[in-house]
């Protein structure tokens, strides 16, 4: 079995999901895949891809929920991918070593020369995140675009995972999670950001943020609009009293 | 793990491409800046560009699926000539040069004997501007576009009362507005400007509500969804007007300055300018001036005038201005809350408070921008101040036959709470605003189509009365769609989804020549699919086929290339110069105009050429006016980038309005610059023209906005642009429907036109649904965009298809589970036109009489290079079965388009169904159709795609741990 770094780094780099805005338009997952297909870990294989049962190799995959009953419930739409937990159970299961969790910037990656192909560590993920190549027969997953991230040929701002980049309602950001300062982790306190199954313990770095309280139906207690009073109607052939006003061109 | 292994290197810097080249998206109407990444010769990536004005650096799914798309094994690769009987899919390759002689020698017998003939529409075209002038050059007023079964219900209603429309022509003031209404847009139009937009609206606490039956997409992140029932907008908006109304909450101050609203109507029933606008000697509509107490031009400033009352003209007639007709219309009690709750399924409760909170926006949430302007008038204003309502609307508005009427109710309630072009309203992109309407008229009357002559004018245009209506004598249609007849008087996109019926019943004539681009009508772009297949291969007497000849222009082996007798096969986007032209349907934002290009970013590597070369070329063979020099050689040698930079509408004005003039100094106005494309090239195959802030809002009455169009060609005079309310045009089909005028409609039309050429806002029951046995068929059925996909073409798309590889029909939980449905069951849905099989799928954010699916996902099997067992096929499937081109007959016999009555607008939506569950252990789609057999020279396509993996990253050697 695979063990953690001894000594983390404090830099824990990961994305933060933004549910109020995310329309499930799945550019992020295409954006991903190809970008990665090309990638450190390409290709990402599809099998079958003109025919009666296309699947393929996909980083970052995009689900659509629905909560409560009938039309007062809400549609969620729900990005996923590698969470590049504190604790990932991917890593530790890993008979070869080849699931790793980088001590520098805590991104999880699969060393393809060790994988075995053997799934101990989709098993384990209990987020669904890790994606087995069938034609190469090893397991592939988001790199968090460790081939953009750090890369000095693409300007410095453009230095972020390819889903990032591409998000249309600018739902995905990326930053340093372990900083409690940077941009990323202030946005997830202002936001009440979230970890997906706490309670599993295996601490994600990547958060969600909740959709914001609707503004939907709101009565005038709780600052909603006063209901319109209709004008009191004058006699005399003006049906409405406002009409009467002077008003210049 | 053991601790002193190896750890792996990982590449962190690869180098990503050798070459970047900028150019404009293709994968949906978006047109987005993209840029590619080119590595040995090859497309490594691509990623929107961070300066383009359109997605400023964001890509949708289908935009980064763009490789998928260049590289899709149903890319044709050579001419075709059928050999086998039409619709058999038999095919034979050619040689260009015989595949152009062949369409010019039936092309050329056509103009030569009636040009007319020739039909020629397009699909998905981006180059109108070309087409429609080429059609116009060949002499045929028979050419649109797609607009007419798309969204021509929103562009007419937009232009006629505003002088601009949703999407291309405007857009909401996404940083200002503080409440957002949607309706009927469901995942596009226009995508990334939309979403980028939405962004920023939730960002600043701003409400948004989505008026749309199903909740997905945008609808999901609402603060408010309102699950209307299909085809009621209309009487929703019109409520909100009736409580507005009531309640004196509208801006009569913008009324006055920039609508028509203080114009009198002449009131005299009857008479035969009843309804008109009264006008004085020089034609200028008149008003009561309230300070003078006497007639005055409507037109002059610092004039007091009334908005109600009624008072006697010069002649002695009275009129009544337009405004006072509007508030006794609307605040008819069938306009009230509680009267309209039922039909659209909305509660009165919740009608009444959108109002209000409309009402709260507006008057107690003004923006004000501390920006100095000058009015028409010339009088300087200190700031600009808006109320922050905006609105949008699309597809849910559009598809049904009384979408004309409902946009222009969402325009008018626009107007009545003083949001067009201010801060936080709708807002024009320039070109736009235009005179409402344009004064452009469509040519294509009986004397202006002449054998081998060019027609004088374009096909398309806007008529403001009977006088411009393209008829005959005897009232009929002059062209095949029967646009811009009494059928269909502002059809200004053309109805392209009755050319195959009207060209096989010969109504009203047969044709010779159907020459289609980039259009699926014997698929999905048709309705009535099943009979449409068989219209297009059916044989008269004599054994010929009754429309005689089919040439298809297509990159992909869609459905539409098996119906064909000859196949010219296009390039990809990626392939090929285009253009996105200010002449067409330009990407401009409200802050400036814009326009693009697209270039070859890569070569062909198959034999075939550019559509708008090849008809460039055919129309230089065929010596068409424009196409060819006195000496008779061709004008534009160079094919279409040729004609982009050289080509010139009038003097001064081409395709591209950037770069212009002999150095290049010159922008909307100059003479043609041989290295305009070169400019583009280098810019990032844009052009944009920020406009000053003093010109940003209130394009309309603006005098430096309206001088600088007018200095750009956009528009012919700095005339104040007047909202008309009051639809004047319209009146005037209604009068000759009264009997008024010298172009007078049949008899048999005159109720309709009398009925649904309102000058005001109306709304009706669509007709396909009111003549549908609401018990019989208690569901309407309908079609949402998914937002991964554009039309067919994403289905061959190897990514797109894995995130839609079928449709389901979704259906409310409690409404299956009423009607004993099961989730994932399969049900037939009948209509009274048809039966189509379909797999279920239960959801609860849908409209409880409402069942719908995504568009154009189904296919037919064997087109688009997939397997013939692809689930696109198997179980995909098109509502389009179920919905005829034409409605019941009327008691005469006589048989409408389905519809809208103003506009032509194919009617989509108007569908109603019931379900039956499937007992005989259905595990597939209905109706089914023989396979398609690929076209010669495609390939079967890979079992196994390793795209990407010649561009991975060497492996650096591995180090100590």
């Amino acid at each position: 079995m695979t063990s953690l770094p001894r000594d983390p780094g404090p830099k824990k780099l990961g994305l933060v999901i933004d549910l109020d805005t995310c329309v499930g338009c799945h550019a992020c997952a295409v954006s991903c895949k190809e970008w990665n297909t090309g990638g450190v870990a390409a290709p990402l294989t599809d099998l079958d891809p003109y025919g009666a049962d296309p699947v393929g190799v996909w980083f970052n995959r995009v689900h659509a929920y629905e909560a409560g009953d009938g039309m007062g419930g809400r549609t969620v739409h729900f990005p996923r991918s590698c969470l590049h937990c504190d604790e990932p159970a991917c890593v530790s299961v890993c008979p070869t070593g080849a699931s790793y969790k980088r001590e520098e910037d805590g991104i999880v990656l699969v060393d393809e020369d060790l994988c075995i192909g053997c799934k101990l560590c989709s098993w384990a993920c209990p987020y669904g995140a890790r994606e087995y190549d069938r034609d190469a027969g090893v397991m592939k997953k988001c790199t968090l675009c460790i081939d953009r991230i750090y890369n000095e040929n693409l300007p410095e701002p453009e230095r972020v995972p390819a889903c990032v980049t591409a998000c249309p309602t600018s739902a995905r950001h990326f930053g340093d999670l372990g900083d409690p300062d940077s941009p990323i982790s202030r946005l997830v306190a202002e936001r009440g950001g979230r970890d997906l199954m706490p309670e599993l313990g295996y601490r994600p770095v990547n958060k969600y943020l909740p959709p914001r309280p609707t503004r939907g139906g709101t009565d005038p207690a709780e600052g909603g609009a006063d209901p319109l009073r209709p004008e009191p109607e004058s006699d005399g052939g003006r049906f409405l009293r406002w009409l009467d006003a002077t008003l210049s061109r | 793990m053991p601790a002193n292994r190896e750890r792996e290197r990982v590449d962190t810097a690869p180098k990503i491409s050798d070459e970047v080249k900028e150019t404009t998206c293709y994968m949906c109407a978006c047109r987005c800046g993209v840029r590619v990444h080119l590595r040995n010769g090859h497309i490594r990536y691509l990623e929107g560009n961070p300066r383009h004005p359109v997605n400023r650096g964001v890509l949708c799914a289908k935009g980064s699926a763009g490789i998928m798309q260049h590289n899709s094994p149903a890319r044709l690769r050579k001419p075709l000539r059928r050999v086998g009987a039409r619709g058999e899919g038999r095919f034979e390759e050619i040689e260009w040069e015989e595949a152009i002689a062949l369409a010019v020698e039936w092309l050329g017998a056509i103009r030569r004997s009636d040009p007319k003939k020739l039909a020629f529409f397009t699909g998905r075209d981006q180059s109108q501007a070309l087409t429609g002038w080429w059609a116009s050059q060949f002499g045929t007023p028979n050419h649109a576009a797609h607009g007419g079964f798309c969204s021509v219900n929103m562009a007419a209603a937009g232009i006629y009362t505003i002088g601009g429309s949703f999407w291309e022509f405007g857009e909401p003031d996404w940083e200002r507005t503080r409440l957002l209404l949607m309706f009927g847009v469901a995942e596009d139009h226009d995508s990334n400007p939309i979403k980028i937009g939405l962004s920023k609206l939730k960002a600043n606490g701003a409400k948004f509500v989505s008026v749309n039956p199903v909740r997905t997409g945008y609808s999901a992140i609402a603060d408010e969804w309102i699950g209307i029932r299909p085809g009621t907008d209309g009487l929703f908006v019109l409520a909100l007007v009736h409580e507005l109304l009531r309640a004196g909450s509208v801006d009569a101050e913008f009324l006055i300055r920039y609508t028509n609203a203080p114009w009198l109507v002449i009131r005299d029933e009857g008479g035969p300018e009843d309804g008109l606008i009264a006008r004085d000697g020089d034609g200028a509509p008149l008003c009561w001036d309230l300070r003078s107490e006497e007639l005055s031009s409507a037109l002059a400033p610092d004039i007091s005038p009334a908005l109600s009352g009624s008072y006697r003209l010069p002649d002695g007639r009275s009129g009544t201005p337009a405004f006072e007709l509007l508030v006794r219309r609307y605040q008819q009690p069938e306009f009230a809350p509680d009267a309209v709750a039922g039909t659209t399924g909305v509660p009165a409760a919740t009608i009444r408070r959108i109002a209000a909170e409309v009402a709260a926006a507006a008057f107690q949430e003004t923006v004000t921008i501390e920006q100095p302007w000058t009015d028409w008038a010339g009088r300087r204003h200190e700031r600009m101040t808006g109320r922050p309502v905006a609105m949008h609307a699309m597809r849910g508005i559009s598809a049904h036959s009384n979408g004309f009427h409902t946009c222009r109710a969402i325009h008018l309630l626009q107007m009545l709470l003083g949001t067009v072009d201010v801060p936080g309203g709708f807002r024009y992109k320039p070109p736009f605003p235009k005179p409402a309407p344009p004064p452009l008229k469509p040519a294509g009357k009986p004397g202006e189509i002449v054998p081998g002559a060019p027609m004088p004018g374009p096909p398309l245009g806007f008529p403001s009365g009977p006088a411009d209506l393209l008829v005959n004598e005897d009232g009929s249609p002059v062209r095949i769609d029967k646009a811009f007849s009494w059928e269909a008087p502002l059809a200004a996109h053309g109805m392209l989804h009755m050319v195959p019926a009207n060209a096989w019943r010969g109504d009203p004539y047969p044709i010779d020549t159907l020459f289609i681009y980039m259009a699926n009508m014997s698929w999905n772009s048709a309705m009535n699919t099943a009979e449409t297949m068989h219209m297009l291969t059916d044989r008269d007497d004599a054994g010929g086929y009754r429309i005689p000849h089919i040439i298809c222009a297509d990159a992909y082996a869609s459905e539409m290339v098996a119906y064909s007798d000859l196949v010219l096969p296009d390039t990809t986007y990626l392939e090929r110069w285009d253009c996105i032209s200010l002449l067409d349907r330009p990407i401009s934002s409200a802050d400036g105009a814009a326009d693009a290009i697209r270039h070859p970013v890569v070569q062909p590597d198959r034999d075939v050429r550019p559509f708008q070369d090849v008809l460039i070329d055919i129309g230089a063979r065929l010596g068409l006016p424009g196409l060819v020099r006195d000496d008779g050689s061709p004008r534009y040698p160079g094919g279409y980038p040729d004609y982009l930079v050289n080509h010139q509408r009038v003097p001064g004005i081409g395709s591209l309005a950037g770069w212009r003039g002999v150095d290049g100094t010159m922008e909307g106005t100059g003479d043609p610059n041989p290295e305009q494309l070169e400019r583009y090239v280098e810019a990032g195959s844009f052009w944009q023209q920020p406009l000053a802030p003093e010109m940003r809002f209130f394009k309309h009455a603006n005098r430096d906005y309206l001088k600088h169009a007018v200095a750009m060609g956009w528009i012919g005079s700095p005339d104040q642009i007047i909202l008309q309310l009051y639809s004047e045009p319209m009146q005037r089909f209604r009068l000759a429907a009264r009997g008024h005028g010298q172009v007078l409609p049949p008899a048999e039309l005159r109720e309709r036109i009398d009925r649904y050429f309102d000058p005001l806002p109306i709304w009706y029951q669509p007709f396909h649904e009111a003549a549908t046995d609401g018990d019989a068929y208690p569901l309407h059925a309908l079609t949402q965009r998914p937002m991964a996909m554009y039309h067919s073409w994403g289905s061959m798309n190897a990514w797109l298809r894995q995130i839609h590889p079928s449709n389901r029909l979704y259906i409310g939980r409690r409404r299956a589970e009423a009607l004993g449905i099961e989730d994932d069951s399969w049900v037939d849905i009948v209509s009274p036109h048809g039966r189509v099989r379909a797999r279920v799928k239960l959801m609860e954010g849908v409209n409880e009489d409402t069942v719908w699916t995504w568009n154009a996902i189904g296919k037919r099997a064997g087109a688009w290079a997939l397997s013939d067992d692809a689930p696109e096929s198997r179980e995909g499937f098109l509502l389009n079965h179920l919905i005829p081109e034409r409605l019941p007959p009327q008691p005469d016999g006589h048989r409408h388009a389905n519809a809208d009555p103003v506009t032509g607008q194919a009617a989509w939506y108007d569908l109603r169904v019931r379900l039956k569950p499937a007992t005989d252990g259905a595990t597939a789609s209905a109706p089914r159709f023989d396979p398609l057999p690929r076209p010669p020279g495609l390939a079967a396509p890979s079992s196994v795609l390793r795209f990407g993996a010649g561009f991975r990253p060497r492996r650096p050697e591995r180090a100590a741990r």
